[in-house]
C-alpha cells in the first residue's frame, strides 16, 4: 500500500511547553483513521502540525515520499523549499471545527476560489466541478447564497465541498461536529462515511466515539502528546488494559453500558 | 451686501473647501493602508518610527501641525517659501494628520478578521498578496466603513483650519464677511453649506456601507 503520509517522532512545544511529545503516525492510502483523546491532549494540534499550520519542534513529516519538514543532525528543523512546500499542500486539505467559509463570497465562489486563482482551473470547469460536489452535499440551491444565510451544517458541507475540489490525496477533519447542534451532526457524519466509501483517505480527530467506531480502520488515542493506544475499532474499545483510555471511554459512555 | 452675494462668496470659498477635503481624502486613504502595513511590521524598528509618527499626529493639534508645516522650513532651514507653498502646506499637514488616524482605524480593522480566515486562506494554496487582496481587504473594508466616515465628516469640518496660515477657503470668506458686514449672518450660512456638504457625505457613506455590506444578513 501507498503510504500517504508519514509523520516521525513529531514533537511540539509552545514556549518550552510540550504539546507534542513524540507522535509518530502513518496513514496509508484509502485508510481512514480518527483520532480520540481528551481536550488539550494535543490531537488538533497533531493535524495543524500536519497540515502546515503549526510548525513541528522535531521530527519529520513526509507526504507520499516527499519531505515536508525533517530535522537536520543539529537538531534544526528544516521545511522543505517553497516550491516543494506549495506542491505538497496540494496533496491535503482540512476541514476546520467552525468552517471558516470566506463570508464575503458565494457558496459558489467559496468553492471556485482557490481551483480558479491558485490551480488555475478554467471558470467554467471549476463551477462544473463545484455544483457536482453541491449536489452531493444537497446543496445545490445554496450555491449563489453567502455563508451566513447558511446554518452550521450546511456550512460545514460547503466546507467539506471547498477543500474537495482540490483533489486532496488526504484529507484532514479537525472536530468536523463540534460547533454543531446535535441533530446537524449526523448529515456531515454521512458525507464523511459516504467519503469513506469511496475510498477517500482521511484523518478525523472527533468526539463522536460511535461515529469514529463506525467509520475507522483505525482509531488512535491520543494522552498527554504521546499515542496512548491504538489500533482497530474492536481492538481499541476493547482494550482494558490502558487506564488511560478506559477512563476517557467510560467517561463517554459510562462503564455498565461499554461493550 | 445681498443675501446672494454673501451666498457666493461663500461658495466661491467652497471650492477650496472641497479641494482640500478630496485631495486629502483621496491621498490619506492609500497612504493609511502603507502606514498601517508599517505599523504592524515584523520589523521593530519601522513598526517604532510609525508608532512614534501616529502617536505625534494623534497627540497634537491639527492647527498646529499646520503652522509647522507652514513655517517649519523656513525656522528649522532658512528655506525660502511663497506664498504658494500655503496651499500644499495644508495639504501636506492634512494628508499626513488623516493618514495615521486611517491607518490606526485599518489596523483594527486587519487585526478583527479571525485567525481562521487566514488559515482557510493558507490550506487552499492562496499565497500571502492574494489572500489580503480577495479574502482579508474585502471583509476589512466593510468593517472599517463606519469609522472612516466618522473621520472623513470630521474632515470636513478640519478643512476649516486652513484659515490659520491664510488660506482662503470657506471659513476665511465667512469671517471676512462677516468682520466687514458686522453680521452674524455669514457665519450661519457657511454653518449650512458645511452641514449639506457633511449630509452628502453621509449619504455617500451610507450607500458605500451598504454596498460593501452584501454579504450580511439584514
Amino acid at each position: 500500500m501507498e503510504k500517504i503520509l508519514e509523520m516521525k517522532d513529531v514533537r511540539k512545544d509552545f514556549d518550552g511547553l510540550g504539546v507534542l511529545s513524540g507522535v509518530s503516525l502513518s496513514v496509508e492510502k484509502g485508510e481512514v483513521v480518527s483520532i480520540i483523546g481528551s481536550s488539550g491532549s494535543g490531537k488538533s494540534t497533531l493535524l495543524r502540525c500536519a497540515t502546515m499550520l503549526e510548525k513541528i519542534s522535531s521530527g519529520s513529516i513526509i507526504y507520499k515520499g516527499r519531505k515536508m519538514a525533517w530535522t537536520d543532525e543539529t537538531g534544526k528543523v528544516i521545511y522543505a523549499p517553497k516550491a516543494e512546500l506549495a506542491q505538497i499542500r496540494s496533496y491535503f486539505g482540512l476541514v476546520f471545527q467552525n468552517f471558516n467559509l470566506f463570508p464575503h463570497m458565494t457558496v459558489l465562489k467559496n468553492i471556485t476560489a482557490a481551483p480558479i486563482s491558485v490551480m488555475k482551473m478554467p471558470k467554467a470547469q471549476a463551477e462544473e466541478e463545484a455544483m457536482t460536489l453541491l449536489e452531493k452535499m444537497g446543496l445545490a440551491d445554496k450555491a449563489g447564497e453567502y455563508p451566513c444565510r447558511l446554518s452550521g451544517g450546511q456550512q460545514q458541507r460547503v466546507s467539506i465541498a471547498r477543500a474537495l475540489i482540490c483533489k486532496p490525496e488526504i484529507l484532514f477533519f479537525d472536530e468536523p461536529t463540534s460547533a454543531l447542534d446535535p441533530e446537524l451532526t449526523s448529515g456531515i457524519l454521512k458525507v464523511i462515511k459516504d467519503l469513506a466509501a469511496e475510498k477517500m483517505t482521511m484523518v478525523i480527530v472527533t468526539h463522536e466515539m460511535n461515529f469514529a467506531r463506525d467509520v475507522s480502520d483505525r482509531i488512535i488515542f491520543i494522552s498527554d502528546g504521546l499515542i496512548s493506544a491504538e489500533g482497530t475499532p474492536e481492538v481499541l474499545f476493547g482494550n482494558t488494559e490502558n487506564e488511560r483510555l478506559k477512563h476517557f471511554l467510560s467517561s463517554f459512555y459510562g462503564e455498565t453500558e461499554r461493550r | 451686501m445681498s443675501i446672494s452675494t454673501m451666498v457666493r462668496l461663500l461658495l466661491s470659498g467652497m471650492g477650496m473647501t472641497a479641494i482640500i477635503f478630496f485631495v486629502t481624502l483621496i491621498l490619506s486613504l492609500p497612504l493609511g493602508m502603507g502606514v498601517a502595513f508599517c505599523r504592524m511590521s515584523k520589523n521593530p524598528v519601522l513598526r517604532g518610527i510609525t508608532k512614534v509618527y501616529i502617536s505625534i499626529m494623534r497627540g497634537t493639534p491639527l492647527m498646529l501641525q499646520l503652522l509647522v508645516v507652514r513655517y517649519g522650513p523656513y525656522f528649522l532651514f532658512r528655506a525660502k517659501l511663497s506664498d504658494a507653498y500655503d496651499i500644499y502646506a495644508v495639504l501636506i499637514a492634512f494628508v499626513i494628520n488623516y493618514a495615521a488616524y486611517f491607518a490606526e482605524i485599518y489596523r483594527g480593522g486587519i487585526e478583527s478578521i479571525p485567525q481562521g480566515q487566514y488559515e482557510a486562506a493558507q490550506l487552499l494554496g492562496f499565497g500571502k498578496s492574494r489572500t489580503f487582496t480577495m479574502i482579508i481587504l474585502p471583509q476589512v473594508i466593510k468593517r472599517v466603513l463606519p469609522s472612516v466616515t466618522n473621520e472623513t465628516i470630521t474632515l470636513v469640518k478640519d478643512t476649516s483650519l486652513a484659515f490659520t496660515i491664510g488660506v482662503i477657503e470657506m471659513f476665511t470668506r465667512a469671517k471676512q464677511i462677516a468682520a466687514a458686514e458686522t453680521s452674524m449672518l455669514p457665519y450661519i450660512f457657511a454653518g449650512i453649506l458645511y452641514y449639506i456638504f457633511n449630509y452628502a457625505v453621509a449619504f455617500g457613506m451610507e450607500k458605500a456601507e451598504k454596498a460593501f455590506g452584501y454579504y450580511e444578513v439584514k
